[in-house]
């Protein structure tokens, strides 16, 4: 399924190879392939129930696929423990955010920073969380010092869960990020400042992959994109090109054509 | 200029920005801080001086009752919920009885050895059933302490139906007295601190959302393994004592009540604070006994109270108290 591409001279990150996953007779994810390259920002599309979820579920451990392989820098991570694979380096976002309501903000950003992956990362020692917590918040656009850092997340807008969702990733440190429908929910206002914090990510060197629904916004960050329909991959290329397909056109956006 | 009055609450100008940080610039700020653990504590201290045999005796069970039930809390705030916490307590029990009867230890041994031993059996035996949650994982806690007494009625093994009997006993009950009242007190200090701490941050997390938690690069089975040690060994602990303090271990252990008083007691007294379990185990347990004298109709009074207390009260007696303190109020004087 790999195409040619303009990134194909940097090296794959992550490759999922003819992943395949059903649940009771429902097939969720058949024979998904596709490889990410390290620093692109990969957007995965697709309808409702296309298997996008359940996807990132199986790339991070949370969902063992039936059959196919996840390889991550050259090591086959099928099947290892969601905290094994966090350790790896890859961090993800939930589609459904559900804070530690009770926690302050910046508290809940304590969590990754327990990890030992950021431990190892720091030279052996995890150092001051709580302002580490707070520096990451602010990257993420809390702004400095406000009263939401030290809100229960539980308090806090929508807009800022999302936010806090991004900063967990970071405080992890980690190389590839996914981003399960991050944007869902979120203002025009909300977008705006939020959008800058993920292509700086990228700009520094990290690897972005992001299911979305809203395909405006995706599609100006977005190098290349993979549209699922029915757990499978029906296109694959740069975001022009990718709505130019016929089968896409009809799967996933019938009604504009 | 006259001076007027108005109320203003005891704890403003302590409190900076959240629950657990003051600026206190007085003694009377002081006290209004420190009476709420101090006096506790000082009654704890004084109680066994004062009361009569029996009442002596309440307190023991009810400092009993109070660790099985902060333990419970605990384990609750680390997303497992126990239905039996007489699991715990029997094998503490049991191992204390074992070590004295059959290896004839002392009994400075017997009690710390049954409480890490305990720990780390009901560890042990729980890690296979980590991965169950809610229901399922409360369910298996329930089976085994029914099952370990069967097998015990069933085999004969550890002395059957008999029990081990003739275990020493403790040097006087102020000493039973003062170890149970410590050994509370400990417990609350040490398990509040500890939840306040990043890793007992962690730990709440996982009850809150445990994926979260996996996908922060964190293994929460090792996490609840640890828990379930630190929770059982509380109740090894209580175990342990109270076969020294019956000289006596048998099925009785692994009764239901066990399991289920120390839940009463959270839930009464208020959840996620340990202090509130502790209180719940304050209230129950010397109802309890305050109605034995009825007969026939204490189990309806004694149920009919906690539902009251459940009704009337579903936070929690503790959180009201809390509540209620902090907003004690005084007048102050305002220049205009």
């Amino acid at each position: 399924m790999t195409s040619p591409s303009p990134h194909s001279e940097k090296s794959v990150l992550l490759s999922v190879r003819d992943l395949s996953k059903s649940f009771g007779g429902v097939k969720a994810v058949t024979g998904v392939s596709f490889d990410v390259r390290e620093g692109e920002l990969l957007g995965i599309i697709g309808p409702n129930g296309s298997g996008k979820t359940t996807l990132v579920n199986l790339i991070t451990g949370f969902i063992t696929p039936d059959s196919g392989e996840v390889v991550y820098r050259g090591r086959n991570i099928t099947g290892l423990m969601p905290y094994r694979i966090a350790r790896l380096g890859i961090a993800r976002t939930f589609q459904m955010v559900r804070p530690f309501t009770a926690l302050a903000a910046f508290k809940n950003l304590i969590v990754p920073l327990f990890s030992p992956r950021v431990k190892s990362l720091s030279g052996g020692r995890y150092g001051d969380r709580d302002a580490v917590a707070k520096d990451l918040l602010e990257e993420v656009g809390f702004e400095r010092e406000s009263s939401v850092t030290y809100k229960p997340a539980g308090s806090l807008p929508h807009g800022y869960l999302k936010r806090l969702e991004l900063a967990k990733c970071l405080a992890l440190r980690a190389d590839l990020i996914i981003l399960d429908e991050l944007f869902s929910g979120l203002s025009i206002a909300e977008l705006a400042s939020i959008v800058p914090v993920i292509e700086k990510l990228v700009v520094e060197g990290k690897t972005v992959i992001m299911i979305e629904h809203r395909l405006r916004e995706l599609f100006r960050i977005a190098n290349r994109v993979v549209v699922l329909n029915f757990g499978t991959v029906i296109a694959e290329g740069i975001p022009s090109e990718v709505m130019q397909k016929d089968e896409v056109k009809q799967a996933y956006l019938g009604s504009e054509d | 200029m006259t001076t007027k009055k108005r109320k203003e609450r005891l704890d403003r100008g302590i409190k900076v920005r959240s629950d657990d940080i003051f600026a206190l610039t007085s003694y009377r700020e002081m006290l209004y801080v420190a009476v709420p653990s101090v006096l506790p504590v000082a009654v704890l201290l004084i109680l066994p001086l004062i009361l009569p045999t029996y009442w002596q005796k309440v307190l023991i069970s009810t400092s009993v009752f109070a660790i099985l039930a902060m333990s419970w809390d605990f384990l609750v705030s680390v997303g497992m919920v126990s239905l039996g916490q007489a699991l715990f307590f029997g094998v503490g029990g049991y191992l204390a009885g074992v070590l004295d009867h059959h290896l004839h230890l002392p009994i400075w041994l017997t009690i710390p050895l049954a409480t890490v031993l305990g720990g780390g059996l009901c560890t042990v035996c729980l890690v296979p059933v980590l991965r169950l949650r809610g229901i399922y994982f409360a369910m298996v806690t329930l089976v085994l302490p029914l099952m370990i007494e069967r097998i015990i009625e069933a085999t004969g093994f550890l002395g059957g139906t008999e029990g081990l009997t003739g275990l020493k006993p403790f040097p006087s009950i102020y000493a039973e007295l003062y170890l149970i009242v410590a050994a509370m007190l400990l417990v609350l200090f040490a398990v509040r601190r500890m939840m306040s701490t990043d890793y007992g941050l962690v730990l709440r997390a996982i009850q809150e959302n445990d994926r979260s938690v996996m996908s922060g690069g964190i293994n929460i089975y090792y996490l609840k393994a640890q828990a379930l040690f630190l929770g059982g060994c509380a109740c090894s602990f209580c175990g342990a004592f109270m076969t020294h303090v019956y000289m006596f271990v048998g099925m009785p252990a692994f009764a239901l009540d066990y399991s289920i008083l120390p839940i009463a007691s959270a839930v009464v007294g208020g959840m996620g604070t340990f202090a509130g379990s502790t209180l719940g185990a304050f209230i129950l347990v010397p109802l309890s006994e305050a109605l034995r004298g009825i007969g026939g109709l204490r189990t309806v009074i004694y149920a009919l109270s906690l539902t009251v207390f459940i009704v009337a009260l579903p936070e929690g007696v503790f959180h009201y108290i809390q509540r209620k303190y902090k907003q004690f109020e005084r007048w102050v004087e305002v220049e205009r």
